[in-house]
């Protein structure tokens, strides 16, 4: 039913999942105090259950091949970005040199903050994600996510883990922060999966 | 997502940009303090909008039947501006919710607590404190609230009220933007006025809830580390996507 008087923006020609609207700025939804990580500390861990299968060290992740990536990027709180740049390692080639194949079909990112959140390991590989390093040609602030983030463009934004730690190989689909507290466990903007019943 | 048409029971000027919208609820709904309702348009064409509002009003006793939202008016808004000069008492509007189980405060815990509020984000407290009051709590609770000036702070007399009952309510608040005559504090809050609010709460504090605008957050969130407390204890909630405000105050705060 339509509600009394609302006809919406009049720029909203351009298609955006649905329920989304265009925003020119970036903001910032993190649900704690921003966690500043000294890139001299910083590792990257990739883990099959508890067993580390390998880490890196900054300048060794640096080293890594680098790719970009300029997607669209959408945030459960229903602001979209468009065209937004991003380099960093994917994680194909994150597993190429850690020489393993994907051991099962659900993964964990961790956070330097204690978060988490569940990706399938289908939608992390065949180049649809990465580890981001670098947005807009400069290194990631801290406010969204740096030195490194997880990049999923293509489900919600609260999936792209910021301040990421790394990432876990789990027999199971294990639910993250947000998922655990009523967000969908997928999350496709395309078939608006914002919360666990949609 | 469960959702129902409410119908605006009341509508009432909290200050220059922020009106009090009061729901009813054909299903009453049981939420947390601090919990967020989704409210959704739709245009004739099917076109839909949705923004989330923090609960303002207590959940009270039992489902509530109605609730408040304190609704800023953002200029370059979708949501907002058709709520403040569009809807009227009597309209029906899609609520759903309630939604997000992390920033949330219970009767349970036994603080003390501090919060600490930016302008609208004073919203979530107030539903915190009016049911800390309803349940007749005593629990420690020392509420730190920004504002750029005096017709802005929402809630006055009634924060007021709340702190002169002398039951483990402390209210601070201070003026980002007005040097006339009054009571408050002046200036936005640092590290050092939150070392010495921290000091001056008798128990280390074991919770901290902050709500705002981005910079007042971070702000908020450094000041509270530097104080000693340590961030497993910090809860945030920010606000404010496309504000144009929001974007004035980063760049005040250089970055």
């Amino acid at each position: 039913m339509a509600t009394r008087g609302f006809t919406g923006r009049p720029d909203r020609s351009i298609d955006l999942p649905p329920g989304q609207h265009l925003v020119s700025d970036f903001p910032v939804l993190s649900a704690g105090p921003t966690p500043r990580i000294d890139t001299d500390k910083w590792t990257f861990t990739l883990k099959d259950g508890v067993r580390p299968v390998k880490s890196w060290t900054w300048a060794e992740f640096n080293a890594l091949p680098q790719s970009r990536m300029t997607r669209d990027i959408h945030c459960v709180t229903t602001w979209s970005k468009l065209n937004t740049a991003w380099e960093g390692v994917l994680i194909d080639d994150i597993l190429a040199d850690a020489g393993i194949e994907p051991p099962t079909g659900f993964t964990l990112a961790h956070s330097y903050d204690g978060y988490t959140t569940n990706v399938p390991t289908a939608d992390l590989v065949a180049g649809k994600a990465m580890v981001a390093l670098r947005y807009e040609g400069k290194p990631i602030t801290p406010d969204h996510g740096g030195p490194a983030r997880l990049l999923v463009p293509h489900l919600y934004f609260w999936k792209s883990a910021k301040w990421l730690k790394g990432l876990q190989f789990t027999q199971r689909d294990e639910l993250g922060f947000w998922e655990l507290r009523g967000y969908h466990r997928y999350g496709d903007p395309w078939r608006e999966q914002r919360y666990a019943d949609d | 997502m469960q959702w129902q048409d409410a119908t605006i029971a009341r509508i009432e000027g909290r200050s220059p940009r922020v009106k009090s919208f009061f729901f009813r609820l054909p299903q009453p709904m049981t939420f947390r303090p601090g919990q967020h309702v989704l409210l959704r348009l739709t245009a004739p064409d099917g076109y839909r909008a949705q923004r989330s509002y923090s609960v303002a009003s207590a959940p009270g006793i039992g489902p509530a039947e109605e609730i408040e939202l304190a609704i800023e008016k953002l200029d370059d808004g979708e949501v907002s501006p058709f709520m403040h000069d569009v809807a009227e008492v009597g309209d029906e509007i899609e609520i759903g919710g309630p939604v997000g189980g992390h920033f949330v405060w219970s009767p349970d815990h036994p603080g003390p607590s501090l919060f600490l509020a930016g302008g609208s984000g004073v919203a979530p407290f107030m539903s915190m404190l009016r049911q800390r009051s309803i349940m007749g709590s005593r629990v420690p609770v020392t509420l730190v609230y920004s504002a750029r000036t005096r017709e802005e702070l929402l809630f006055a007399s009634e924060l007021a009220g709340l702190a002169s009952r002398g039951d483990g309510f402390e209210l601070m608040v201070t003026l980002t933007r007005d040097s006339g005559q009054h009571a408050y504090r002046t200036g936005r809050i640092d590290a050092a006025c939150i070392a010495r609010i921290v000091a001056a709460i008798a128990a280390p504090v074991r919770q901290v809830l902050i709500c705002g605008s981005n910079p007042f957050v971070e702000t908020a969130a450094e000041g509270v580390i530097a104080a000693g407390i340590a961030a497993a204890l910090i809860k945030t909630e920010r606000y404010g996507a496309a504000d144009p405000q929001a974007e004035f105050e980063r760049q005040q705060h250089g970055g």
